[in-house]
């Protein structure tokens, strides 16, 4: 039993014989043990360190990203004054639409004022700076209304106006009294003014439902910006992707899988795809530009190019796991379904590739959440740099018209300078992954409920 | 007619022939179906893929050749002596492009009509100013010939936009009726079905050879194009890069190749150790419940998009690592090594903690692989299992571990988004890990981003250092492969 401790390489002299008991451990074999227990620890910390990282990752996301789904709001009664808004009174919506954004701003001025007054709020800030509390959208808001509801004019009707960003970030803690010193946009006694109209229930914070539906604003207004048109566009990518990588990816993989005799263009073709799937995603996006926009002149910017490009990506993805559910279903079913009469692509397409839908589908679904958080290939095709502001009127414009697309947009927003947009960054971040975690969820559902084991 | 319109016709044809197909191959044996040679849908199958596939393959290459061909006729009618000088041939082929643009739109929006647009003269009417109230932005003025040629480019592209509508119909007509006219009994439908559908098959296949023959081609062509522009001597062994787009660059591909070679060789010094040693853990170590844990919980790193890495390199760590080495007095250390939160420490950590699943799922299903004969041959002699790991399983999995790390370096070199926002974009040979420093993959969103001009070097950059990058990641990749494969086969 001595000699089990022993280096079998040594020669037998070097070691001293063991004395003692079996129960008690001699030096080389606590040491062996010691070594032992060190080397589960690195196993240990090293999965930690990995826990550790995705926790920190998911808590920052979530802590940073969260203010963006609350936004700060000013009421205010505003009266439409007939005399700026409509001068002959007659109601006639071409002369209403005349008076421009400007034509509203003493409006808000003054019932910006007025609330003041009214509070009873002694502050030193003139009249004509207190609108730098509000968004520079307020008045368009405004004039949107009015023009929409011209009987209202003449009449006072209360309004949530966004408040703009610094007071917005100011309710959230990233904006202090220090850290405006140097700040032209707002001073600090109308810091002080924002603290009394808190109290008074005028400014508060409320859920941003516009942040989710809303579009993209200029680096003026990081308080008006949303994720919604940017949605819509990745949305119009998907489909693109969804409606060529899934047909072309199952055709490829049933020729591969079933058809194909070896022949040098089969191995071509094979090792095409493996090297292809590691291929850089940025290569897709020059491809994308010098195939797609430079010789062909699709639109710049367009869903319809960024989703071939995706697709062009994705492919691989694809062929790769939908070969894999070919050749899990056994061939016997093959066998059976060619014993009672049928063609070989009867047999692939009435018996094979039902039997491996769900294999299929859980794979394309995984492709499609790999392209939806692609960013790279898109900033060559210029999915980015312009104000994704209008929602797509129709599939033909959502295809064509340019846009943007949700990692394209956190991207946009995370170059800004104004790190209001930061926060609006890491809360489109919780919607990219919101969407990638139900696709991922939803995979894995399809494949516990429905794969079969053989 | 727009493109849509065609495809719904083909789609409406491609639908009557299937059912007229099927009503024919019924009524040619008066209802009684056991006497046709195959099922009564494949006559229609028949009849809707002759209508439909032919016709939209000429549609996709009428589509794709097209634009070449006017593009070679029009270029061909603007003499050299005309073109302005500091442009070229394709500046001006743009514009072309962009006044006929204008006027189709013109046409199309009715506010100019076709007589109007055609008694167009470049002297009398100032075209731009007309073409900027519709939303058409022109650079320059728009000269007589350039308007000759967009005319001309004008003119070309209706006629072939009529001629491909025209031979597209006739085309799915013909096909239509022919097979209709085979449709009877004795005609094998099934087989010439079948036939067609694997001739689609092998054609979705070779999608994978034209995307590597596209990305290889578009590439080169625009290589090439950089090398009669720039010496390749400056690309290939120069030491700088300064770009200048009033010309007279340097562009250098070595010291992107160093900071690349050196943001990765950190991602790689933080991932391989972690992902490695969690994968031994997780092999030879973890409880069932343990595994089935962590090891999903671990891969939904590999999951996470890499812009959202990117932003957390920006925002997150950046700064965090400014707090620690930089600011002076005010930073935990009290020292000054850090100016601005990118570095190549920024990025590498990050794009470290992205290779990590990476690593150690890959890592995984090598140790796994290596068979448990081993194991109870070493623990059989008395070894621990640590010295089983270290002395047996380690040596036996190592050419498959290299593979995987080729394969994360692989990976490494072409990540693009984490070093967009995390490692800086100052070119230089330094080892400084936290100074910021760029990577090829940088400099090809910054040289391709915003407006580009694909007759100047500085644009066409990118293409070689796109390249250089394919190359160098399928040359790893292969590489990799190849020892795994290999590895694989040694214990199958």
């Amino acid at each position: 039993m001595t000699d089990l401790t022993q280096n079998p390489a040594s020669t037998p002299g070097q070691v001293p014989p063991r004395h003692g008991s079996l129960l008690t451990q001699g030096a080389r074999t606590k040491r062996r043990n010691a070594a032992e227990k060190r080397f589960q620890l690195y196993g240990m910390i090293a999965i930690g360190i990995g826990l550790l990282m995705l926790v920190i990752l998911v808590t920052t996301i979530v802590s940073r990203g969260l203010g963006a789904y609350q936004q700060t709001f000013v009421t205010l009664n505003v009266e439409l004054l007939e005399s700026k808004l409509d001068k002959n009174g007659n109601r006639d919506l071409d002369e209403i639409k005349k008076v421009s954004t400007f034509g509203y701003a003493p409006l808000v001025k003054t019932a910006l004022a007025d609330a003041v007054a009214g509070y009873g709020i002694d502050t030193s800030v003139p009249a004509k700076d207190m609108d730098d509390l509000l968004s520079k959208g307020a008045v368009a808001q405004l004039r949107d209304y009015v023009i929409e509801n011209p009987d209202q004019i003449g009449q006072t009707v209360s309004f949530e106006f966004l408040a703009s960003s610094r007071v917005d970030g100011y309710l959230k803690g990233r904006v202090s009294r220090e850290s405006i010193a140097n700040d032209k946009s707002i001073s600090a006694e109308q810091l002080d003014l924002v603290d009394d109209l808190i109290e008074q229930g005028a400014i508060r914070k409320q859920f941003n439902l516009s942040f989710i539906t809303g579009a993209d604003a200029s680096d003026q207004r990081p308080e008006a910006a949303g994720m919604g048109v940017s949605m819509v566009g990745s949305l119009f990518m998907m489909l693109v992707v969804l409606v060529l990588s899934l047909p072309i990816g199952v055709a490829a993989s049933i020729y591969l899988e079933e058809f194909a005799r070896k022949s040098w263009l089969t191995d071509v073709i094979e090792v095409n795809i493996s090297n292809l799937a590691a291929v850089p995603s940025i290569v897709f996006g020059i491809l994308g530009l010098a195939v797609f926009i430079n010789y062909m002149h699709l639109p710049m910017s367009a869903p319809l190019v960024g989703g071939l490009v995706l697709t062009l990506m994705t492919l691989p993805t694809i062929i790769i796991s939908t070969r894999a559910s070919l050749k899990a279903v056994p061939p016997s079913i093959r066998d059976a379904a060619l014993g009672v009469g049928a063609s070989k692509m009867q047999a692939v397409f009435h018996h094979v590739l039902p039997l491996a839908a769900p294999g299929i589908l859980t794979g394309t679904i995984i492709g499609l959440a790999q392209a939806l958080g692609e960013t790279a290939p898109l900033l060559l095709i210029g999915m980015v740099g312009f104000i994704a502001s209008n929602a797509p009127d129709s599939i033909a414009s959502g295809l064509l018209a340019p846009n943007s697309a949700m990692p394209a947009q956190i991207y946009e927003w995370a170059k800004r300078a104004d790190p209001a947009f930061y926060e609006r960054a890491w809360g489109g971040i919780i919607i990219l992954l919101v969407f990638l975690v139900t696709m991922n969820t939803v995979a894995v559902i399809l494949r516990r409920r429905f794969e079969r084991r053989w | 007619m727009p493109v849509s319109w065609l495809i719904l016709i083909l789609a409406a044809l491609t639908l009557g022939g299937y059912i007229a197909g099927r009503a024919r191959a019924r009524a040619s044996v008066q209802g009684d179906v056991r006497r046709l040679h195959s099922l009564p849908s494949y006559y229609g199958y028949n009849v809707a893929l002759f209508a439909l596939v032919p016709a939209l393959a000429v549609l996709a290459l009428w589509l794709l050749a097209q634009p070449m061909l006017i593009d070679a006729r029009v270029s061909g009618m603007i003499p050299d002596t005309l073109i302005p000088e500091g442009s070229n041939q394709s500046l001006v082929m743009s514009d072309v492009r962009r006044v006929a643009d204008g006027l189709e739109l013109a046409v199309s929006s009715g506010a100019m009509s076709a007589d109007e647009v055609a008694a167009l003269d470049a002297d009398a009417t100032d075209i731009r100013a007309r073409l900027g109230e519709m939303g058409v932005a022109l650079g320059s003025d728009v000269r007589p010939e350039v308007l000759e040629a967009a005319q001309a480019y004008r003119a070309m592209s209706s006629t072939g936009t009529l001629w491909m509508t025209g031979v597209v119909l006739v085309l799915a007509l013909a096909g239509l009726a022919w097979s209709y006219s085979r449709t009877h009994s004795e005609f094998r439908a099934r087989n010439v079905v079948e036939r067609g559908v694997l001739t689609l098959l092998i054609l979705a296949a070779s999608i994978a050879i034209l995307t590597t023959v596209g990305i290889v081609l578009s590439m080169l062509f625009e290589t090439i194009n950089f090398f009669s522009l720039h010496d390749w001597k400056d690309f290939f062994l120069g030491a700088t890069w300064a770009p200048n787009f009033r010309g007279d660059s340097e562009l250098s591909i070595l010291p992107l190749l160093w900071g690349t070679l050196y943001i990765s060789l950190i991602a790689l010094i933080v991932a391989v150790p972690i992902g490695l040693f969690a994968a031994i853990y997780l092999s030879e170590y973890a409880s069932k419940p343990v595994r089935a844990f962590a090891k999903p919980l671990l891969e939904i790193l590999a999951g996470i998009p890499t812009i959202v890495y990117g932003l957390f390199a920006l925002l997150t760590v950046g700064p965090l690592l400014v707090d620690i080495f930089g600011r002076g007095e005010e930073g935990l250390l009290g020292l000054n090594w850090m100016s601005g939160a990118t570095s190549v420490l920024t990025a590498g950590v990050v794009m470290g903690i992205m290779l990590i699943p990476f690593v150690s799922s890959l890592s995984d299903d090598i140790i796994n692989s290596v068979p448990q004969s081993m194991r109870d041959g070493s623990l059989g002699l008395g070894a621990t299992k640590s010295e089983t790991v270290r002395q047996v399983v380690m040596p036996a999995a190592l050419p498959g571990i290299v593979g995987a790390i080729l394969l994360a370096a692989s990976r490494a070199i072409g990540e693009t988004m984490i070093v967009v926002m995390g490692a800086g974009a100052i070119a230089k040979f330094s080892l400084n890990p936290l100074e910021s420093m760029t990577t090829i993959t940088t400099r090809i969103v910054s040289q391709l981003t915003g407006d580009t001009d694909f007759a100047s070097p500085e644009t066409l950059v990118a293409f070689a250092l796109g390249l250089t990058l394919f190359v160098l990641t399928l040359g790893l990749n292969i590489l990799a492969l190849y020892i795994v494969r290999k590895y694989r086969e040694q214990y199958e």
